[in-house]
């Protein structure tokens, strides 16, 4: 064998045994259903539950195994769907992305739906105006005259301008974690402005300037008060100000 | 109930189904039901690439990327339908580029291409760089893009809309297409969406094995669908192990991450794979490595206390490198094992990643009732179908090829027919089926639980239809999953409400689960001979004078009303490729 080979290695921490230690943890939950009452309550579970496995991993027990009435938003579980966020001992997280392990098990772990948003069932919001800030800022790339034959150029440098925002997993967790969007439905948030940016920014594209123009409304960018609540939440590390940050420069000198 | 109508119905809104609404919202009045919102899709997950013979960083050409195809898919690949793959692949690709999506780019500002498993240069010679990417998240960005193009396009979404029946009326003694029957989740709410043509793109159903690459969702919706209503699935036998899912979770690492170098290794540090495939190594096919990995176990080479996995070496890679090429993965390694991949290997396994098997289909996408005959207006592309360009194997970056290849041929196809054909009537009480099927589940008030029966079934399928297997573990499982059935019957929930009823959307889940298992394993115990993904320790060979055929598995009801599966077998296409032995 001419490979070169590793000293025998054991992964560290979260794998080196088969043998697990479970912990009970409490999950505090805001619960609401209106087909059940008016309002919304607070109910603990204990979980029996290794803490290195998913906040996620904790719900289904809760749903599979003591209340099959307990409703959330999951698909992928590995934080990339985007189905999962919600607040969880106060800060935004993805439900599948939160080890219990980080977030003081000792202590009860509350969880409850993002705010800001019209909740409809436990964990479950309206995400229909999430979504339609998000279609007003015209997502697609917009170009003009013949298409090429072969496929536009771009150079390594121009796709790494907005590398940061195509990560965005439409998760809602940073729109729903900023203080302006609490106050003011109407503001279009910090998601629907990093997919601005994600277009603005492409050398391809060339409906930069409509897309400011949609920014530039009284809903738009200037609304932001650089709280940075939306960088701290979002899940894919998007750095959400910088980016918004950005857009109201290019508002200003109007070059992007 | 509420009734809809709609010239094309688009089940599914991952990467088949809205490659195919951008067509047929264009030519006809589309909507597109998901149970999912769009960008929810599992398309999203995917990671390494998608292949097409650009030829941008090295000589390449369609052929040698169809020959990889069939060869990859141990020659059960339909060969006409494999050359259209990697034909059409090079439009495929520079159309998602004019859409928008960020691939990376080369010094010349083209699309990068990287080495992927079993793709190689003039019919095995050497590894090629075929697949076209997006750092590690190429699927995340085939989503975004389509569903930034369906925004673009103004199509039509339901969102949170299960289906639960397809709907064929006769005409004349034939059985047409006339639309399906869906569940609102938000409300309980019956919908019927009566429909000239509509295009099944639900997805895989990984999720009736425990280690699975696969989301919670992916549960075979629509093959089961279509599977109760008369119609065959073909090659269920067949499914993907990949070979580096994280050790315990299945979350998928990349084969970008061999692609970009990374190496497995033994517990003893041991390359292991120069064994298994001496030219290949790390990037044969994935079938191979799967195999090699079990086999390293199974003798003892397995690391950990409990010997129980292998390491992905990444720590001869640079840095940089690991940051701009595969970021994701590297993420994964830290946030769920505490890993650092810069330093330390990754502990993996395989795990359940793919069904080449699904709803058959010719390759204009037309679903088949049997062997030749078409059903009109029914459609099928992506995982929920079988071409089948993926024959018993499939390479890496083939799917989310197959999905933009076969997704937009389905979409045009479907929007024509509907363009050229007359709705056909609804059959009396529509919904009928749909509305028992979920006041039984609803008002059932057994014993059993969801949790269990799932639980039981993931076992089984982990232990007995996994990545080897033997006459006796398939009827072990045939046996279980029988079993499981029986008590299916006996299952209730908790949740009795209408209002985002995921209790009662869990339960039919698991019974379609219950019944692509049965068809999976039933499939398996009768192909005595190994192939592909499916091999059988009992039947080390493959068999191409017995086997070289396509299973088709049918649903028959008895007039005592006992349920069994028939199985009967299709030819394969096979045009300029001759089976040959199959090395990497």
């Amino acid at each position: 064998m001419s490979t070169a080979t590793l000293d025998k290695q054991e992964p560290k921490d979260a794998t080196g045994s088969a043998a697990v230690e479970l912990i009970t943890a409490t999950f505090r939950i805001r619960r609401f259903n209106p087909e059940v009452s008016a309002e919304a309550s607070w109910e603990d579970f204990q979980v029996e539950i290794d803490p290195k496995e998913r906040v996620l991993d904790a719900l289904h027990k809760i749903k599979w195994e003591l209340d099959g009435t307990l409703t959330f938003r999951r698909s992928c579980a590995h934080g990339i769907c985007g189905s999962d966020a919600m607040r969880i001992n106060g800060r935004n997280r993805l439900a599948c992305k939160t080890l219990i392990k980080d977030i003081s098990p000792e202590k009860p772990i509350t969880v409850e739906a993002i705010k800001g948003m019209t909740v409809l069932k436990d964990l479950v919001v309206d995400m229909e105006p999430f979504f339609q800030a998000y279609r007003d800022v015209m997502p697609f790339l917009i170009t003009s005259g013949n298409e090429p034959t072969r496929e536009r150029l771009q150079t390594a440098e121009d796709r790494e301008r907005f590398d940061d925002t195509t990560k965005c997993i439409l998760c809602a967790a940073c729109t729903s974690s900023c203080p302006v969007f609490w106050n003011d439905g109407q503001y279009f948030g910090p998601a629907a402005i990093v997919n601005a940016h994600r277009f603005i920014f492409d050398s391809r594209d060339e409906g930069g300037e409509q897309r400011l123009e949609i920014l530039n409304d009284k809903d738009g960018v200037w609304r932001c008060r650089t709280t940075f609540n939306c960088t701290d939440a979002c899940p894919r590390g998007i750095e959400v100000t910088k980016a918004i940050q950005e857009v109201k420069r290019a508002l200003i000198t109007r070059r992007f | 109930m509420k009734i809809h109508k709609y010239d094309t119905v688009i089940v599914g809104a991952g990467g088949a189904g809205m490659r195919a609404a951008i067509e047929s919202t264009k030519r006809s009045r589309t909507a597109v039901l998901t149970k999912l919102y769009p960008t929810r899709s599992h398309t999203g997950a995917a990671q390494g690439g998608m292949a097409a013979a650009l030829a941008n960083v090295e000589e390449d050409n369609w052929e040698w990327h169809t020959f990889d195809t069939i060869k990859g898919g141990d020659y059960l690949v339909d060969q006409d339908a494999a050359e259209i793959l990697a034909k059409e692949a090079i439009d495929s690709v520079l159309d998602l580029e004019k859409m928008g999506l960020p691939f990376n780019r080369t010094p010349d500002g083209t699309i990068d291409q990287r080495r992927f498993g079993g793709h190689s240069r003039n019919h095995g010679e050497a590894p090629v760089r075929r697949s076209c990417y997006a750092s590690d998240r190429t699927g995340h960005m085939i989503l975004q893009t389509l569903y930034q193009n369906c925004v673009k396009e103004g199509v039509e979404f339901y969102n949170e809309f299960y289906v639960l029946d397809l709907l064929l009326g006769e005409v004349d003694g034939v059985r047409k297409t006339a639309g399906v029957v869906a569940y609102e989740l938000a409300t309980g709410e019956i919908h019927v969406f009566q429909a000239k043509a509509v295009i099944f793109a639900s997805g895989g159903t990984g999720k009736f094995f425990k280690v699975s690459s696969n989301a919670h969702t992916l549960t075979g919706d629509g093959q089961a669908v279509a599977y109760r209503r008369g119609l065959p699935l073909e090659d269920m036998e067949f499914f993907q192990f990949h070979p580096t899912g994280i050790w315990r979770m299945g979350i998928l690492l990349t084969e970008g991450a061999r692609g970009e170098g990374g190496i497995l290794r033994n517990k003893d540090g041991e390359r292991f794979m120069e064994k298994y495939a001496p030219v290949m190594k790390d990037l044969a096919s994935r079938d191979v490595v799967s195999r090699s990995i079990y086999t390293e176990i199974r003798e003892g080479r397995g690391c950990g206390p409990d010997g129980d996995h292998v390491f992905l070496d990444l720590t001869h890679l640079p840095p940089e490198q690991l940051d701009a090429k595969l970021p994701d993965i590297t993420e994964f390694a830290r946030t769920y094992l505490g890993i650092e991949p810069y330093t330390d290997p990754i502990p993996i396994q395989p795990t359940a990643h793919y069904a080449m098997g699904g709803i058959p289909t010719n390759v204009l996408g037309e679903v088949l009732a049997d062997n030749t005959t078409v059903v009109p207006g029914l459609y099928a592309a992506g995982e929920v179908a079988c071409v089948s360009v993926h024959g018993a194997n499939r390479l890496g970056t083939n799917s989310l090829l197959d999905i933009n290849v076969f997704g937009r041929r389905a979409g045009i196809a479907a929007a024509e027919y509907a363009a050229k054909n007359d709705f056909v009537e609804l059959p009396e009480s529509p919904a009928a089926q749909v509305v028992g099927q979920v006041e039984r589940m609803r008002d059932n008030t057994g014993t059993e639980r969801v949790t269990e029966i799932r639980k039981a079934l993931q076992e089984t399928m982990d232990a007995n239809v996994m990545v080897f297997r033997t006459e006796q573990t398939l009827k072990t499982a045939v046996e279980t999953i029988a079993a499981l059935r029986e008590r299916y019957l006996h299952v209730s929930v908790q949740d009795k409400g209408k209002r985002f009823n995921t209790d009662l959307l869990e339960a039919i889940e698991l019974g379609n689960l219950l019944d692509l298992a049965e068809v999976t394993a039933v499939s398996a115990l009768a192909r005595k001979e190994s192939r592909g993904g499916h091999y059988r320790e009992d039947y080390p060979n493959r068999d191409d004078v017995n086997f070289m055929r396509h299973t088709m598995a049918y649903r028959e009801v008895g007039e005592d009303g006992v349920e069994s599966i028939r199985l009967d077998y299709k030819p394969v296409v096979t045009t300029r490729y001759q089976p040959m032995e199959r090395k990497y």
